[in-house]
Order: C-alpha cells, then sequence, then structure tokens
C-alpha cells in the first residue's frame, strides 16, 4: 500500500500562494510574486506527475482494476446525521488524469503568462487569481464527494469571473464577467437542486457510495415519477445542468464566447483546456448513475451532439480568432459529452467513456496550443481579427509551426492526437446511434474547414498593413508552445483503454479503420476547402457567404441566442419582474403601512380640534355632558 | 318669615338664577359679564342650601354655615378672577374670551 | 456571581466612562478600550464554553445565574448561555466593535452618539443571555429605543420620518410581543403552581393548544417584524438608508438578529405545537420574502437600499429556515443570522466609507472606483461574494445548511419552498454582481473622484476584522456548527414531542 497523503499539498500549495500572494500583492515586485506563483505550480505538477505514475503503475491492482482511494478526507461540516461534507482527496483514473491535464496545462500558462503579461498593471493580482483557479480546479477534480465539488465547483466560477474581468476598466470585459458568472450560477442552481434531490434519495454525498456497485442510487427514487421521468433520472438532469452550464452547453453557452475578453492565457487555462471540460467531468464522474438513468444519458447524448453541430456552424463564420477557438472549444466539449452520451458501462461497452475522457486529455492539450498560438498572435499584431493579418508565417516561425500541428492536431489527421482520441468517439457513436453519428461526421469536416480557415487567414493570405512589424514571441511564451506542441502530436500513442475506463478494467481497442478513413477524407476535404478560398486571396468565400444568404447571417450573429437571452433578462425580469416588485414594495405594502399611519394622523387631528382653547366650548361641551348624565341617570333610576 | 312660602318657589328661582348664570356664561364674550354669571349660579346654590336647610332640618344650621363659606370662597375668587382679568386686559388690552385661545393644542 | 453579567456591566461602565471624558479622543477611546473588553469576553466565553462541554458538562444552561427580581409576580433575573447564544454574542461583539471604529468620523455629538450605540448593544447582549422572558423583554426594549435616537439625530436623508416609522414599527412589534408573553406567563402553569417568566420553566410545561394557537401568531409576528418578516419589512430599508453608518451595521448586523432569535428562541420552541399547525402560512410568507426581497434589489439604485432588500432576503431566509424545524435547518438558521450579521455589518460599513468619500449613495454616479480606493473596492468585491454565498465564506455553509436542512423535510410543499428560496442564490448573483460592476469597474465616471483617498487605518480595522470574521466561519465552519447544534438539542427535543416527527 503507497502512502498517497501528500497529494492534499496538490491542493494546499495554490491555496498558500493565493493567499500569500493576494496579501502581499503590493508589497513585492510583480515579477516576484509571478515566480512564486509559476514555482508554486511547478510543484504542483512534479506532484501530480509522481501521482499518476504511482497510481498507475505502481500501485497494486484489485481484480484487474484500479484502485478508487481515498488519499486524504477530512469532515469539514455535519449536515445531518447522514450527511456531511467532507474536504479530501479522492484518486481514481479519472481523477489522476485530470491532475495531469490540469497541472501541466495550469504551470505552462502559468510560464507564458510571464512573457505575454509583463508589464501589465495587474500582474500580481494576475498570478495570484491564477493560483486561485488552479487550487478550485484541482480542488474540484479530486473531490470525494458530490458537495465538495460543489464548493469547488462555484469557486472556478468565481475564479473565472475574476479573470474574465481582469480589465476591469473596460465595460466590455465587466459585462463578459458579470454574464459568466450568472449564466454558470443559473446552471449551478440546476445542480444544486440534483444534489439535494440526490442526497435527499440515496441519503450520501459520497461518490464512492454513490457510483460504487451497490449505489443506493440505483435502487432509490425511482418510486416516484414527475413528468414521466423518476426522482433519480430529474436529479441526474438537474445536475447535468450544472454541468451544461459550465461547459457551456447549448442553450447555457452564451456566456463562453464573451469570456474571452479575458487575457488570452485565461482564456487557454480556464475556457478551453480546463474549468469549460469540467461539466463533462462531472457526468464521467456520475457516469453509472447517469448510465442507469438511460433517459437523462440520452438527454446528455443529444445536448452533446447537438451543441457540436451548432457551435462549429458558428465558428466557421466568425472573424475574431479567439471567438473562433472558444466556438470551437464548444464543439469539442460537445463531443465530449456526446461520447458520454452513448457510452455503456464495462468493458468495451464503455468504449464512449472512455474515448469522451481520451478527447478531454488531447484537446486539453491542443486546444491550449492554439489559444496560447492566439496570444502570441494578439501580442504581435494587436489585433484579434483575422481579417486584419495575414502572412505571419515570415515573422512568427515558432508560433505558426506549433499552430499548425494543433490545427491538424484538432482536424484528426493521423498520428496527430486528436487523431485517435476523435476517431473512438466516431466508433462508439457508430455503435449506438447513426444519426448522432452522421452529424460528428459533419462536424468534423467543419472543423477542419474552420480551424484551416482561420490558419490560411492568419499565416498565409495578403499580408497586412501593421504598425510596426510583428516579432516573434519571446521564449517564457515560445516554450510553453513547443511543450504542448509535442503533447499535442504524441499524446494520441497514450493506451487510454489500458488507463481509464468506466469501470477502470483495461480492455483491448483497435481502430476501425472503416470508420477511421472516412473520417480523415471529410477533415481533408475540408482542409482542402478552406485552402481553396483562403490561401490566396480570393472572394470566393464572399460569394458563397451571399449565396448563403439568411442563413449566412443567422449563423455570423451567433443564431440570436444572446439577443434572446437579453430580452429574457433585461426586458422581462428586469422590466416586468424587479421593477413591479420594486413598485408594489414602495406603494403597495410599504403604502399600507404609511396608510395607517395617516389614518392615524387624519384621525388624532380631528381630536385635537375639540381644545379649542375656547373657554366656552369647553363649559358647552362638560355642561350638555353634565346634563345628559343626569337625564341618563334620572331614567335609570325612575326605571 | 317665610313660612307660607312652599320649598318649589325656591327651586324655581335658584334653578332660572342658575340657569340665566350657565347661559351667561357660554354666551357672552366679556370676561367680566362670565365671572358675574358664575355669581349668579353661586348664588342658585347657596339659596337652595338655605331654603332645604329650613325645610328639611329645621333645628340645624349646616346649610347657613355652607352658604356663608360659599359666600366668602365666591368673594375670594371673585377677587382672584378680577386679578387675572386685569391682567390679561393689560396684556391683550382687550377682555373678550374668544381673543385668549392660547391654550390650544 | 455569573461572569455573563459582565456584558451588561461593561457597557454601563463605558457609558459611565464616556461621561466623564472631556475630548472627542478620549470618548472613542473609552468606546474603542470598552468593546475590545466586550470582544476578548466574548473571545473567553467561546473558549470556556467549549471547554465546559468538552470536558462533558451536559447542562442545558451555562454560567447560568437566578435572582430574584420581583417576588410578587414571580419575574427573576435568570441568565445563561447555550451553544446558540455564545453564537449570537460572538457576532454582536464583533459588529460592536467593528462599529466603534467604523463611526471613527462622528464630529456630531460624539458622546451622546457612543453613549447611545454602547447602551444599545448592552441592550442586545442583555437580550441574548436573558433566560427569562421578562427581562428578555425588557432589554428587547432597551436596545430598539435608542435607535430612534441615533437616526433621527445622526441620520441623512429623510431622518425622522425614517426614525419615527422604524420605530413605531418595531414598537407595534412590541406591542405584540407582551401580549405573546403575558399569554405564555398566564398559562406557563397548567396544572397550577406559581406562574412564572422563566424560559427554561415554560419549555418544560405543555401550554394547552387552545391558547398557543392563539398566541403563536403574535410572538412569531412581533418578533418577525424585527426579523423583516414580509409584509412587515418596509422599515428596514428606509431606516438602514437615514442611519448612519454604524447604526446600518448594527441594525442590520445584530438587531434584526434579535427577531430571528426570538422568534427561534421563544416562538418555535415555547409553542411547538402551534408551530407545526401554523409554519405553513409563515413558510408562504418567508419564501415570498426570499425571492422578493432579492428581486426588489435589482431595481435600487441607493446602494443601502440595495442592501437592506438584500438584508430582507437574507433574514427570510432566517426565519424560513425555523419554520423548518428541523436541526439542520435550525442549525443554519443560526448560522445564517450570524453571518449575514457580519456581512450585512461588513457591506454598511463599506457604503458609509465610500459615502464619506463621494458624498452621494447612487450607484449611476459613481463608477471605476475600484482604482482609486483598491482597499474599499476589493472589500466590497468580498462582501458582495460573501453574500451571493461563495464557498470559503461564511454565507455559503449557512445557505448550504439551510437548504440540505430544508430538503430533508418529508412533506413536498417544504421542499418545493426550499427549491424556490434556493432560486434566490441566481438572483442575489445578479444585484451582487450589478452594483460590484457599476460601482468599481469600468471607468471613472465623475474626475473629482480621482483624489478619493483609500481606507484610513481605522476603516481598515473595521473592515479586517469583519472580512476575519467571514472567512473563519467560511473556511472552518465544523467548529460553530457543532456548538450550535449542541445548543439546539433541547429544542428539538421539544419541537420533535409536539409535533409529528420529521426525518
Amino acid at each position: 500500500m503507497i502512502d498517497f497523503s501528500y497529494t492534499i499539498w496538490i491542493l494546499l500549495i495554490p491555496l498558500i500562494v493565493f493567499v500569500v500572494t493576494g496579501l502581499t500583492g503590493n508589497r513585492f515586485k510583480p515579477i516576484v510574486t509571478g515566480i512564486i506563483g509559476t514555482a508554486g505550480l511547478g510543484v504542483v505538477f512534479l506532484l501530480s506527475v509522481i501521482t499518476a505514475y504511482k497510481f498507475f503503475f505502481v500501485l497494486d491492482k484489485v481484480g484487474g482494476a484500479f484502485q478508487r482511494l481515498l488519499a486524504f478526507n477530512h469532515t469539514w461540516l455535519h449536515l445531518t446525521d447522514k450527511l456531511h461534507i467532507d474536504i479530501g482527496v479522492l484518486l481514481d483514473p479519472i481523477s489522476v488524469m485530470m491532475l495531469i491535464v490540469i497541472s501541466t496545462v495550469s504551470f505552462m500558462v502559468h510560464i507564458y503568462s510571464l512573457g505575454y503579461m509583463k508589464g501589465e498593471k495587474g500582474f500580481a493580482r494576475f498570478f495570484s487569481i491564477l493560483s486561485l483557479f488552479s487550487f478550485s480546479m484541482l480542488g474540484l477534480v479530486i473531490a470525494t464527494n458530490i458537495f465538495q465539488m460543489y464548493i469547488f465547483w462555484e469557486l472556478v466560477g468565481v475564479s473565472s469571473f475574476l479573470l474574465i474581468g481582469f480589465y476591469y476598466e473596460k465595460d466590455s470585459a465587466v459585462a463578459a464577467s458579470k454574464k459568466a458568472f450568472i449564466v454558470t450560477r443559473f446552471a449551478d442552481l440546476g445542480f444544486l437542486i440534483g444534489i439535494l434531490l440526490l442526497s435527499y434519495t440515496t441519503g450520501t454525498f459520497d461518490f464512492i457510495t454513490l457510483t460504487g456497485p451497490n449505489s443506493p442510487a440505483f435502487t432509490s427514487g425511482q418510486g416516484i415519477m414527475f413528468l414521466g421521468m423518476s426522482t433519480m433520472t430529474w436529479s441526474m438532469l438537474f445536475v447535468f445542468m450544472g454541468g451544461a452550464g459550465k461547459s457551456a452547453m447549448f442553450p447555457l453557452h452564451i456566456w463562453l464566447p464573451d469570456a474571452m475578453e479575458g487575457p488570452t492565457p485565461v482564456s487557454a487555462l480556464i475556457h478551453a483546456a480546463t474549468m469549460v471540460v469540467a461539466g463533462v467531468y462531472l457526468v464521467a464522474r456520475m457516469f453509472p448513475i447517469f448510465h442507469h438513468e438511460q433517459s437523462a444519458l440520452e438527454i446528455v447524448a443529444w445536448v452533446g451532439g447537438f451543441t457540436s453541430l451548432f457551435a462549429a456552424v458558428i465558428a466557421c463564420t466568425q472573424y475574431d480568432i479567439k471567438r473562433v477557438l472558444a466556438y470551437s472549444t464548444m464543439s469539442q466539449i460537445g463531443y465530449m459529452m456526446l461520447a458520454l452520451g452513448v457510452s455503456g458501462y464495462g468493458g468495451e461497452d464503455g468504449l464512449g467513456y472512455m474515448a469522451s475522457m481520451f478527447h478531454l486529455f488531447t484537446h486539453a492539450f491542443f486546444k491550449a496550443l492554439l489559444f496560447l498560438g492566439a496570444g502570441a498572435i494578439i501580442h504581435a499584431v494587436h489585433s484579434n481579427y483575422m481579417n486584419e493579418m495575414g502572412g505571419l508565417r515570415k515573422y512568427l516561425p515558432i508560433t505558426h509551426a506549433t499552430f499548425l500541428i494543433a490545427c491538424l492536431a484538432i482536424s484528426g489527421i493521423p498520428p496527430f492526437a486528436g487523431f485517435f482520441s476523435k476517431d473512438e468517439i466516431l466508433v462508439a457513436a457508430f455503435h449506438h446511434n447513426k444519426a448522432l453519428f452522421a452529424m460528428e461526421y459533419l462536424v468534423a469536416g467543419m472543423t477542419a474547414f474552420y480551424m484551416f480557415r482561420l490558419y490560411f487567414n492568419v499565416f498565409w493570405g495578403q499580408e497586412q498593413h501593421y504598425h510596426h512589424t510583428p516579432h516573434e514571441a519571446p521564449v517564457t511564451m515560445t516554450i510553453p508552445l513547443i511543450i504542448l506542441a509535442i503533447g499535442s502530436t504524441f499524446a494520441g500513442f497514450i493506451p487510454f483503454t489500458k488507463l481509464v475506463t468506466s469501470d477502470s478494467l483495461p480492455f483491448e481497442s483497435h481502430t476501425e479503420w472503416g470508420i477511421a478513413i472516412p473520417s480523415i477524407l471529410i477533415a481533408l476535404a475540408g482542409i482542402g476547402i478552406a485552402t481553396m478560398l483562403y490561401m490566396k486571396k480570393s472572394d470566393t468565400s464572399k460569394k458563397i457567404a451571399t449565396a448563403l444568404g439568411g442563413f449566412y447571417t443567422a449563423a455570423y450573429g451567433k443564431f440570436y441566442i444572446d439577443q434572446v437571452y437579453l430580452f429574457i433578462t433585461k426586458k422581462i425580469l428586469f422590466n416586468y419582474v424587479s421593477r413591479p416588485v420594486a413598485w408594489f414594495d414602495r406603494h403597495i405594502v410599504d403604502g399600507t403601512m404609511n396608510q395607517f399611519a395617516y389614518v392615524t394622523n387624519v384621525v388624532s387631528d380631528r381630536i385635537k380640534g375639540f381644545q379649542s382653547g375656547q373657554l366656552q366650548q369647553y363649559a358647552l361641551v362638560f355642561i350638555s355632558g353634565v346634563i345628559a348624565l343626569a337625564l341618563l341617570f334620572i331614567y335609570l333610576w325612575t326605571n | 318669615m317665610f313660612e307660607g312660602v312652599p320649598i318649589h318657589w325656591f327651586l324655581v328661582l335658584s334653578t332660572l338664577m342658575f340657569f340665566i348664570g350657565i347661559y351667561g356664561f357660554l354666551v357672552r364674550k366679556n370676561l367680566i359679564t362670565m365671572l358675574m354669571s358664575i355669581e349668579l349660579i353661586l348664588n342658585s346654590v347657596c339659596i337652595n342650601f338655605v331654603a332645604f336647610n329650613k325645610i328639611l332640618y329645621p333645628g340645624h344650621l349646616e346649610g347657613m354655615f355652607f352658604t356663608l363659606f360659599i359666600i366668602a370662597v365666591a368673594a375670594a375668587e371673585a377677587s382672584v378672577a378680577i386679578a387675572i382679568i386685569i391682567n390679561i386686559y393689560r396684556r391683550l388690552v382687550n377682555i373678550d374670551v374668544e381673543k385668549m385661545d392660547e391654550m390650544k393644542y | 456571581m455569573s461572569f455573563l453579567l459582565l456584558f451588561i456591566v461593561i457597557p454601563v461602565l463605558t457609558v459611565i466612562g464616556i461621561f466623564f471624558s472631556r475630548t472627542h479622543m478620549q470618548v472613542k477611546w473609552t468606546a474603542v478600550v470598552g468593546m475590545s473588553c466586550q470582544l476578548i469576553m466574548a473571545g473567553l466565553l467561546i473558549y470556556f464554553f467549549l471547554a465546559a462541554r468538552a470536558a462533558g458538562n451536559t447542562a442545558e444552561i451555562l454560567f447560568s445565574q437566578d435572582m430574584v427580581w420581583y417576588k410578587n409576580l414571580n419575574i427573576h433575573f435568570f441568565i445563561g448561555v447555550d451553544g446558540v447564544s455564545v453564537a449570537m454574542i460572538g457576532l454582536t461583539s464583533i459588529v460592536i466593535f467593528a462599529g466603534i471604529f467604523a463611526s471613527w468620523d462622528v464630529t456630531d455629538l460624539p458622546r451622546e452618539f457612543f453613549t447611545s450605540l454602547i447602551l444599545l448593544s448592552a441592550g442586545v447582549f442583555g437580550f441574548f443571555i436573558s433566560l427569562d422572558l421578562f427581562t428578555l423583554f425588557l432589554f428587547y426594549e432597551i436596545a430598539v429605543i435608542p435607535m430612534y435616537l441615533l437616526i433621527g439625530i445622526w441620520g441623512s436623508g429623510p431622518r425622522h420620518y425614517s426614525a419615527m416609522k422604524l420605530t413605531l414599527m418595531l414598537m407595534g412589534g412590541s406591542a405584540l410581543i407582551m401580549l405573546g408573553l403575558l399569554g405564555l406567563y398566564f398559562n406557563s402553569a397548567p396544572n397550577g403552581g406559581p406562574l412564572t417568566f422563566n424560559l427554561i420553566q415554560i419549555s418544560k410545561v405543555a401550554i394547552p393548544m387552545p391558547a398557543q394557537r392563539f398566541f403563536f401568531p403574535f410572538l412569531f409576528v412581533g418578533f418577525g417584524v424585527l426579523g423583516a418578516l414580509f409584509p412587515f419589512h418596509t422599515w428596514s430599508p428606509d431606516g438602514h438608508a437615514s442611519a448612519p453608518t454604524a447604526v446600518s451595521m448594527l441594525h442590520a448586523g445584530v438587531l434584526m438578529k434579535l427577531g430571528g432569535y426570538g422568534c427561534y428562541r421563544v416562538a418555535v420552541f415555547l409553542l411547538p405545537g402551534a408551530a407545526h399547525e401554523m409554519a405553513w402560512i409563515f413558510l408562504i410568507l418567508t419564501t415570498i420574502g426570499v425571492i422578493y426581497g432579492a428581486f426588489g434589489a435589482i431595481w435600487q439604485k441607493d446602494l443601502k437600499y440595495i442592501n437592506a432588500y438584500s438584508s430582507v432576503s437574507h433574514c427570510a431566509l432566517v426565519l424560513f429556515a425555523v419554520l423548518m424545524m428541523n436541526q439542520t435547518a435550525m442549525n443554519g438558521a443560526i448560522m445564517q443570522m450570524i453571518s449575514h450579521g457580519i456581512m450585512t455589518a461588513l457591506f454598511f460599513a463599506l457604503i458609509g466609507m465610500i459615502y464619506g468619500r463621494t458624498h452621494t449613495r447612487y450607484i449611476n454616479e459613481m463608477g471605476g472606483l475600484m482604482k482609486v480606493m483598491p482597499f474599499l473596492g476589493v472589500a466590497y468585491v468580498i462582501g458582495g461574494l460573501a453574500s451571493l454565498g461563495l464557498p470559503g465564506f461564511s454565507g455559503f455553509v449557512a445557505e448550504m445548511t439551510i437548504f440540505v436542512g430544508s430538503f430533508q423535510h418529508n412533506d413536498v410543499f417544504h421542499r418545493v419552498c426550499t427549491i424556490i428560496a434556493a432560486s434566490s442564490i441566481v438572483v442575489t448573483a445578479v444585484y451582487i454582481l450589478r452594483v460590484v460592476g457599476i460601482l468599481l469597474m469600468g471607468k471613472i465616471r465623475n474626475p473629482e473622484f480621482n483624489h478619493i483617498i483609500d481606507a484610513k487605518w481605522f476603516d481598515r480595522i473595521s473592515v479586517v476584522t469583519l472580512i476575519l470574521g467571514i472567512t473563519a466561519i467560511g473556511m472552518a465552519p465544523l467548529w460553530l456548527s457543532d456548538m450550535i447544534n449542541n445548543g439546539l438539542v433541547p429544542v428539538m427535543q421539544r419541537i420533535l414531542l409536539a409535533g409529528p416527527i420529521i426525518h
């Protein structure tokens, strides 16, 4: 038995770094904070790698399966006699895999930011919040129970909020950060309700109990039906709502493109590689229950599939390079969700599950690489718009090479990482649902198209007039690019079927060339179209856009989902709920209270009129009273 | 001296005086007149006292004494009242009761 | 002598000290010394309490002392604490300590100001340690009356109107409480024997149901007025808006908690049968209150109004949880009181400081303040995040305890109410972020604000104390939760005896 209790330091180091740099931020030179943060993350990275090595290769397997270890567990709060919130470290294949993903990307982004953020005013603040984010994200993946996950879920939300709003003097950044927080918060409400339902029916928060073979979730919560679905299905749907919010699934995706207002390293870390896949991770974490509630899983598959298509269509029309990447992220996460949705449980049935995790892993590398590359481009030309770029391959050779690798990887060209993981997803989909499978084929082609549209527009095409000659990024920025490019190239060869599977039992997989070859051809077709349209300056693309007419405009306008939300929030919630409530409070509730006071006032005003100061009036009243009383007594006595 | 006079004559007289006094008190605006009205009221009471004493308890004199007390008190009261009225006149150059409504709400 | 008596004696001594002080500085420092003693005392009290519990002392009430005060009516001066009151005393001492520093700028009649403020705190401390209903009521009144003077004299805006409204509404509540207390008194010995105001004794007898039904609404609504029970909450926005900083802090932070504490300690604890029967009515009102307050806050433009409506929403959650009548939810209610107390005090302190610098409270006239006053800006963001229930701060712990606890209720109606109330977390996020966005971020709208000076030392003491409070509870809630649970045991026993068994 190996002692894993040191893994709590993976959590504590970033927290300590955050607190220290947060409190002393202004006392030191900014670069000191940056170095402390990077060094902290470096240690976390090392610890994660050691843990992964020990976990996968040293630790004994039980019955051929990887163990699920509670490396550390401490009660944080007692709720009822059964329910208690713990803070701890749960090690199993997916959490260890996520540790690797997060610590690697976060470490790379830290190094990159040392160069990218140099000279920014909030340099220290940036690194401090980056540590907070790393802390929260690591805490999320090693959560031992669903409530710990919720706690860190909220924390990643707030660090994302703080980082998107990093340039707080820019109105668009402030608006984007607000939007991100509120939309995900809304989704988190669903998550919370899901947790409440789940804990009420099963009486536990604990993942090991919940997703174990004898989970109470399989037996309880089946009796009561609501709208044709059992309590457990509803609770899974609500949990998925939380995941969908964080992972920007349709229709809760609107915050992600706007989140690109944050600094580019943030987009790479949070909004591409780690936080946005939290939803996928959540579904994977609860997978045995989802698998038990097939109708919920079906919804997961369709939401994922639809989002991947929807986002791919929009990505083809955008000009802001970061937005293209954002929609591409949504599309890829849609893939992962879909893979989970079509997966079975155990052995080769669990292919989709494995593929989803595999794609999550590879995607983290090439998408982080794409974003960091985009950062390098933006750094060089000070613009986000690809129509203001062109011919940059001469000026940015390293960025160009690494960006090309990432584009090939995401398009699914062998032997780059994306090919392997995407292929597994397609296979899983093929065996489960042909409609979704066809949809994903289409998306694969579109992915290749929009990525190479971006690539050609930026690095080829006509050279634009730049304010100053673009120059290659400093070494702190190029090293992470190179490392991630290596990852994007070779990550596909990791034998995931042996490591991360739905029931932790390894199985054999084989590439189904019957599916893989057409998908490669489709990707190549996409690349080919992009080459024709964008490698040389030509008007063809504009003509096609005009030919598509309304559809193009709608896609360019992101299908007006934002406007719908704006309408609901600004028009309906603000004007038709909040304003009437405020009015009601002032005029009805408070008005009633004021009326009480007013009536009292009027009555007392009348009464005080009796005291007029007129002596004779008093006397008259007095005498009338005496006479009245006298008459009364006479009357009483005579009867 | 009054042997033959029936009691109700006295009572009618005192009642008349009483209500004349009340009327005067309520209606006249001049403080002096109002004071005089009060004297009328007091005197009507005095008449009642004397009359009832004479008829109901011929051997006793309590009613007579009470009357004397009332006269004495009324005299003292009249002097105080007139002093007050004079002071009011000094302040307001007027003794109209309706002008004196300082003591309201 | 029980050392609890010191909680009343120290404020009185401080007031006497202030009376003999000559200069502004002396007045302020006397107040600081007095309230620091109070804070240390509260710390010691928590320590002694936990030590006594750890040593196996399982008495329901610790450190109690009982003196006959007026024999004929069997009125006692009976003080003592359990886990819940210890927690509330801790809250009060933190808020009043921070409040003294937050009102460092008061230059008008400082002697009288600090006298009233500390007198008020004496009333609050007395309320929390009283176990005799008569003294409880007495201290309640002592706490409420200085409020009128504090708002009427040192307030701003339509202060006379607000002070009058606040006092009259609270007095209306007091009248109901008085009736309810008398009802308890005359039913305190249904089987013969002397009548009593002793809370613990009354809790041991079964009050006849007709009397319970009759008096429960009086007590619940009476205390509910102070706890901002919808629709009796309207004194709160106006009152808070007009009150000076420290008074808003104390009022929202502590005084409103008297309402929640009274509902829990008197209404529900002593009349559990009626509470079971009538909970649904008030549950509807509080559920409305939670959502309504949050939506009300969205539309406001004055910082203090926003915070006042937010308080309505949060305090409604306290009463909501009390009415759930199970241990977890009640625990959440107490934690929510403490959490909201510190949090809202922090907010009002910050609003006061911002107002002192910008001379406006309208958010539309401000903007980009983060740049010129980073300390206050960051503190405001922290307060906001705590208020919207971010983990790591006390608000999250309290809200989650309430929601999980309430959701354990067997009845579907209660669970639906819980879900509705839980949805307030989204609305809260909306109004908090709206304020943070407009007030602190963006560009500076008014060039005069470029010369604003960030927090001074006394501002910092006040703010840091409060932030430490919310993070300490938020990071390590277990000790507090256990301490409160400990105090809830007898309460729960009585409730369970009286009503249907709740899961």
